[in-house]
């Protein structure tokens, strides 16, 4: 498959890159059930939401604020007691699931929040007109006509996650990112790196071409 | 009845008595407003009235009709329709009211991830209305407002007046007492405007509906209303028939607004143009109202004949309110001072609307 690399190599890449999916799939799969739920509390406690609540609103926001400005590198090791609480370990893939999933998160909430907030403040107006309750305003209404900038919210999310998972190595999490730096640059295999960089870029050109194709199809703007 | 609303069959028992929208004091003032909104506003609108309320943009109109189905909640006064006072509900019973209180919008509001159909049904699938009884409405109404053809298209794909055609059968899907048009031609050119009021007054004869409008024009109150208001300063200033309000604007801002859409006005220079009176003679700019039985009559050449005036037709023209027309003309009337009395008060004998007129005077 990959002549230039010894057999050995081959099958380590071919674990590495089932590791960085297993991480990214993991990761980006909690942020979205988790993330969505935030957003929406973001969105309907803001002034002039559904349920305006400031003294909600503002710590989460803050929160998700804090969780997004710390860099992920320091964030997987300050959060290491609670990786090993939820993980059982503090090692490898499992375990850095956690702090991708946690800064995943605090990112793809404030993305779908941005994108919620693109929903013509008409048309919740309307649906209130019509005498739609506070959830049927947010499933009937919120979620769908900002499914579009949900999806692309997921997209960036998930190239993101390729990116972070590259540090997941630090604790021993393996993936594609960890494999070049390890065997690429440690060992003075530009091969190796090589073969990791393109296959990373062909990975995300894959996503974020799918992302926008989904995108294209929902968009009935 | 396709839907529980107690209000409606309440307002139906109830009968021509009981108002289908009654405001009662209402006042709101936004926080940080040098202004209130609405200053002290009492309207009522009766079952099967078109009812429209005119005013400058900040003249608190849409707070006004936003208050009818509280999606404003007022500071002070009350709210009732179809005989419900709605302030004095809570959550849930205001979202039952609202189902029977329709809405159309300026800008449409149009769900864009819904078809047509998916549209028109919202507000029964909000309201718990099975799919089949939801396809069997929305294929009821689609003929109803000229989009049969268009069940499955996305908002995207329709014109203007097509949104708003979506946007009236969506108000109209849950068989709401009252309509509330919240300037809802006021986004639309001027053809599909006419086109649109058309399908209001067609829909309105053919389902009875009562329907309060918010407009800053003229022509949508002078097509389509019975009864205006004129709200400026968040109060009404001025209310009545739509013909008399037309026919005998008293206030300023009336006047302006009815000079939109019928001429009263003696355009500039005119009166400089005016021959002078001879000697023994004087000239009075008069405005003549026709209505009623005497706008076919010649009334012109008869009081010239009778009482020997010179009468010069500055600007005249027929028009028609609803369907009740009516003539208004300039006159200059050349005379001697006790004859052109005398015809002026003939004529007033005869039911005209006779009054001196200033150059540019309303």
């Amino acid at each position: 498959m990959l002549p230039w690399l010894p057999p050995a190599l081959q099958d380590l890449l071919i674990d590495a890159a089932w590791e960085t999916l297993v991480m990214v799939g993991a990761a980006a799969g909690i942020a979205v059930l988790a993330g969505l739920p935030l957003a929406l509390l973001l969105h309907a406690t803001a002034p002039g939401g559904l349920a305006p609540h400031a003294t909600l609103n503002r710590p989460l926001g803050l929160v998700i604020n804090a969780v997004r400005s710390t860099p992920f590198i320091i964030l997987m090791v300050a959060i290491v007691p609670f990786t090993r609480l939820v993980a059982g370990t503090s090692i490898g893939t499992g375990a850095a699931v956690v702090p991708l999933a946690l800064a995943a998160i605090a990112f793809i909430a404030r993305l779908f929040e941005n994108a919620l907030r693109e929903v013509d403040r008409g048309v919740v107006e309307a649906a209130r007109a019509m005498g739609a309750t506070r959830l049927q305003i947010v499933w009937k209404v919120l979620v769908p006509e900002a499914l579009p900038g949900l999806l692309a919210a997921v997209t960036v999310t998930l190239v993101s996650l390729v990116g972070y998972s590259a540090m997941a190595g630090a604790v021993g999490g393996g993936g594609l990112g960890d494999l070049g730096i390890r065997f690429g640059y440690q060992r003075f295999m530009p091969e190796v790196m090589a073969t990791v960089v393109v296959i990373l870029i062909l990975f995300v050109q894959g996503l974020q071409s799918l992302g926008d194709l989904l995108v294209r199809r929902l968009s009935r703007r | 009845m396709m839907l529980d609303q107690p209000g409606i069959e309440a307002a139906q028992v109830a009968g021509a008595a009981q108002p289908a929208i009654r405001l009662t004091g209402l006042r709101r003032r936004f926080p940080g407003a040098p202004a209130p909104a609405l200053d002290g506003i009492s309207l009522e609108v009766a079952p099967g009235e078109v009812f429209g309320v005119i005013g400058r943009s900040g003249a608190g109109k849409s707070t006004l009709i936003r208050c009818v189905n509280l999606l404003e909640r007022p500071d002070e006064g009350r709210v009732e329709v179809l005989g419900r006072d709605l302030t004095a509900e809570d959550e849930a019973g205001l979202r039952t009211a609202r189902r029977g209180i329709g809405m159309v919008f300026q800008h449409f509001n149009l769900l864009a991830s819904r078809t047509v159909a998916g549209n028109i049904a919202f507000p029964l699938e909000v309201a718990g209305i099975s799919r089949a009884e939801r396809e069997a409405r929305v294929a009821e109404l689609l003929p109803l407002v000229g989009l049969a053809e268009k069940r499955d298209a996305w908002p995207a794909q329709l014109s203007g007046g097509q949104k708003q055609r979506v946007g009236i059968a969506r108000a109209l899907a849950s068989r709401p007492g009252v309509l509330l048009c919240d300037e809802a031609t006021s986004a639309l050119d001027p053809e599909t405007t006419a086109e649109i009021l058309a399908l209001l007054a067609d829909l309105r004869q053919r389902l009875r509906l009562t329907i309060l409008l918010i407009t800053h024009e003229m022509a949508v109150v002078k097509v389509l209303c019975d009864r205006v208001a004129v709200l400026e300063a968040g109060r009404v200033i001025e209310q009545g028939r739509v013909f008399d309000v037309f026919t005998r604007p008293r206030a300023a801002t009336t006047r302006r607004f009815v000079s939109e859409v019928i001429g009263h006005d003696v355009p500039a220079g005119t009166l400089a143009a005016l021959p002078e009176p001879g000697p023994e003679e004087v000239r009075r700019l008069l405005r003549v109202l026709f209505a009623g039985p005497h706008s076919t009559r010649a009334v012109i050449s008869e009081v010239s004949r009778r009482f020997g005036l010179d009468l010069n037709i500055v600007s005249g023209r027929i028009d028609a309110i609803g369907t009740q027309p009516f003539g208004i003309m300039a006159l200059a009337a050349y005379g001697p001072a006790a004859a052109v009395e005398a015809g002026i008060a003939w004529m007033r004998g005869l039911g005209l609307s006779v009054d001196d007129l200033a150059e540019g005077e309303g």
